[in-house]
């Protein structure tokens, strides 16, 4: 069975993101899409469940029935966000200390129990593993987009505190874009969650839309030109 | 999942329940090992952060002597409260203990110093689940408004004062998240008073703690 990793790679990132596209995941991301460095921590920890998940569905997908999938699955996806939140307490506690209040919260993500169900069980774990990568990048890149956007209507600033989580290195991502800026409070609050993803998602059909039209007057153009 | 030909013996309901049984019980030989193998290294990574926190509220020139291991404990309400004794020169310079608020999100665990006359020489937050970007600016990291109580005392400061601003004190509150600053203050304000409330009993040096040796046994 061969695979096509770029149509999973297109799939995770764009067509088939889990926020722009699916819907799923919302929990967490109107919870913690206050900042942009907020958006990136959640993302980066929910990939790793991702893939740690993908894998271990794949490799029992042979032994685990229809009937206790569901159970099995829950179990897995607890089991290894309960082990990464001690080991990282125990181990990266600095990056602990920020992202803490979210590692628990990855066991509400429905996008985690929805690729174990519809991709993992029947896929092999190369591309489980594949899969998970891709749509745990695509649900990062959806955290940052509205965390930046939020951040930046809602505080006047982008990536703030961002040395926290990536290290002093990073630094100079955290930008005050706006001076003397009161806040937009609204914004920062989780109506104001709800409010930003949809003028995201309207943008995103947007943009689709014009792709789609662009690619149909292109290959009118083409079939013209042959006539 | 949905292969057409399954095997007779997976209809069966005692292989589902043994494959249910036999992944909780993976599940649980595997948390019960990271727990074994984490418990160490988070109690000391726990007491590391303690240890930074009561270097922020007790300056490391007031004493000379362990504060993890110069512990007294008290009951209060019910429950034991641990109080960090800083002592220099044979005399107690500064008392930390922690104290609990209710925040907007659970229980929030707040360290306090306080010098002998009563004043705050320093708040910390240990631990909470508030808000991120609303109720975090607690955190010293994120805002400098924990700062706030420093010198403070409640004879510097009337009752009424121990309030946030909307409520008519002196504290300001965040935008966005009122109740956990709300919840700090009236902790902060509890913890003096229980200083007040004991000040004979903490200051009392003649308890048996690790400096009373020192200097009397060769």
């Amino acid at each position: 069975m061969s695979t096509d990793y770029r149509r999973l790679t297109r799939d995770g990132l764009w067509d088939n993101n889990v926020v722009f596209s699916q819907l799923l995941a919302l929990c967490p991301l109107l919870a913690v899409t206050a900042s942009a460095t907020n958006g990136l921590g959640m993302g980066l920890a929910t990939t790793a469940v991702l893939m740690a998940s993908g894998a271990t569905v794949a490799v029992f997908r042979h032994f685990i029935t229809p009937a206790v999938r569901i159970p099995v699955f829950v179990l897995i996806i607890a089991t290894i966000v309960t082990a990464v939140d001690m080991a990282m307490n125990a181990w990266v506690h600095d990056l602990h200390k920020v992202l803490g209040l979210f590692i628990p919260l990855i066991v509400t993500n429905c996008a985690i129990l929805g690729r174990a169900e519809s991709f993992a069980s029947k896929q092999a774990l190369g591309p489980a593993l594949y899969d998970g990568l891709m749509m745990g990048l695509g649900f990062t890149l959806a955290l940052v987009v509205l965390g930046a956007t939020r951040e930046i209507i809602g505080s006047g600033t982008l990536f703030a505190n961002a040395s926290l989580l990536l290290g002093q290195a990073f630094s100079f991502l955290e930008l005050r874009l706006i001076p003397d800026y009161h806040g937009f409070l609204l914004v920062t609050l989780p109506p104001g969650g709800f409010l930003a993803l949809g003028f995201l998602l309207a943008a995103k059909r947007r943009l689709d839309a014009r792709l789609a039209r662009r690619a149909e007057a292109r290959a009118l153009a083409v079939a013209a030109a042959e006539s | 999942m949905t292969t057409p030909l399954e095997p007779s013996y997976r209809q069966r309901a005692g292989y589902q329940a043994g494959l249910l049984g036999g992944f909780a019980t993976m599940a649980a030989v595997l948390l019960v090992m990271s727990n074994l193998i984490t418990r160490e290294p988070i109690e000391a990574r726990r007491r590391e952060d303690l240890m930074a926190s009561l270097v922020q509220v007790i300056p490391p020139a007031l004493h000379d002597n362990d504060l993890l291991a110069d512990t007294l404990t008290v009951p209060v309400d019910g429950s034991q409260r641990v109080i960090y004794r800083a002592v220099r020169d044979h005399a107690i310079t500064a008392l930390a203990y922690q104290v609990t608020a209710n925040g907007y999100a659970g229980d929030i665990d707040v360290l306090m110093g306080v010098d002998p006359q009563g004043e705050i020489l320093g708040v910390r937050v240990l631990s909470h689940a508030e808000t991120p970007g609303l109720g975090d600016k607690i955190e010293t990291a994120k805002g400098d408004w924990i700062r706030g109580f420093e010198k403070l005392s409640l004879d510097n400061t009337p009752d009424a004062a121990w309030a946030v601003k909307k409520d008519g004190g002196r504290f300001d509150q965040f935008s966005g998240a009122t109740i956990t600053p709300r919840g700090v203050v009236a902790a902060v304000h509890l913890g003096l008073e229980f200083f007040q409330a004991n000040r004979a009993r903490l200051l009392a040096l003649e308890v048996p703690i690790a400096i009373s040796t020192k200097g009397t046994t060769p």
